[in-house]
């Protein structure tokens, strides 16, 4: 890799642009798509890969998707999230805490990660969560959960969790159904959130939520619910 | 990219190493990491992240000498069937490529 190609391949994934690193296997020649001239073939199969996320190989080529982080949206700044952070951190994911409550989430308790002391429904507009997002809701306080849910069930995010017990999602479940949302939709909440492994400690359950979260994103039979 | 082996890499070659990336292009079978898995070596041996389940870092970290010195890069053969070629195999019957070259 020549010093040009690597510092044009960092500084793609610093400004968070999707690259793909293609190499030439017979002779290591590399491109980097779609910012440099390719045959169209070779474009598309770059272009195909950075939506698929997987690497892929066309025609004696090796092509290297390179996509911005996934994202993970914490409403919440409680103590769950905290253990969740380096966690999401380490499985690849920028996060972002949202809690209006400007005690709860301060810079020490949050460190390296993305703020937003906004009411959930202004920063999930902002944020726009997309089909590489996933959005947790930790507070337990309808007034700040709700509009959060509202917001993630219409949007494309691939995981969608409420922390709370099933009597409490029950009655949340009501509340979503008189702000318009059809049960099919509902139904795309993780209640009780995370995976099901007695967690009872903040870490525990950091574990669990984000063990789910993995398991869904890879289409693991743990991420089915009956 | 959690694990950003290209920036720790480009670390040291900014500090005046020698340094060779090798990357798994393709896999067959049950091989442990997936396409597109980095591992970096040094010339001092220094290295970071991994290509298999620790099987064959050491036979890669030992090609990676030759690109590091004449920039030439290699495609690796690993597997069963190419066991008598490298003395390391993959003890749970995978098969894998690995492209190595000199960073910068």
């Amino acid at each position: 890799m020549t010093p040009e190609t690597l510092s044009r391949l960092q500084a793609a994934i610093a400004a968070k642009q999707p690259v793909a690193l293609c190499t030439r296997l017979a002779d290591g020649a590399q491109l980097l798509l779609p910012a440099d001239a390719a045959d169209n073939a070779l474009a598309d199969a770059a272009a195909a890969a950075l939506v698929a996320d997987k690497p892929t190989q066309h025609e004696g080529w090796f092509i290297h998707p390179h996509n911005p982080p996934m994202r993970l949206l914490i409403v919440g700044a409680v103590h769950a999230a905290q253990a969740m952070l380096p966690m999401a951190s380490a499985l690849g994911f920028a996060t972002t805490v949202i809690d209006p409550r400007r005690a709860f989430a301060t810079a020490e308790r949050l460190p390296g990660v993305t703020i937003s002391h906004d009411w959930p429904d202004d920063a999930m507009a902002a944020l726009q969560p997309d089909t590489r997002s996933a959005i947790v809701t930790l507070t337990h306080d309808p007034k700040i959960d709700d509009p959060a849910l509202d917001a993630a069930l219409r949007s494309a995010a691939f995981y969608i969790g409420a922390l709370g017990s099933k009597r409490t999602h029950a009655k949340r479940v009501e509340r979503l159904r008189e702000m318009g949302h059809d049960d099919a939709a509902i139904a795309r909440i993780r209640a009780p959130i995370g995976l099901d492994i007695k967690a009872l400690t903040a870490p525990e359950i950091g574990l669990s939520i984000m063990a789910e979260i993995i398991a869904t994103r890879r289409g693991a039979a743990l991420a089915q619910r009956g | 990219m959690s694990e950003d082996i290209l920036a720790t890499a480009s670390t040291w070659r900014d500090a005046g190493e020698a340094v060779a990336i090798a990357t798994v292009v393709e896999t067959w079978g049950s091989s442990p990491r997936p396409a597109g898995s980095r591992f970096a070596v040094s010339s001092s041996g220094r290295m970071a992240g991994s290509v298999s389940g620790g099987c064959i870092e050491g036979a890669v970290a030992e090609a990676a000498a030759a690109t590091m010195r004449d920039g030439a890069p290699q495609l690796l053969d690993f597997g069963i069937s190419d066991e008598t070629a490298w003395e390391v195999g993959l003890a749970c019957g995978g098969k894998l490529k690995v492209f190595v070259e000199r960073l910068g």
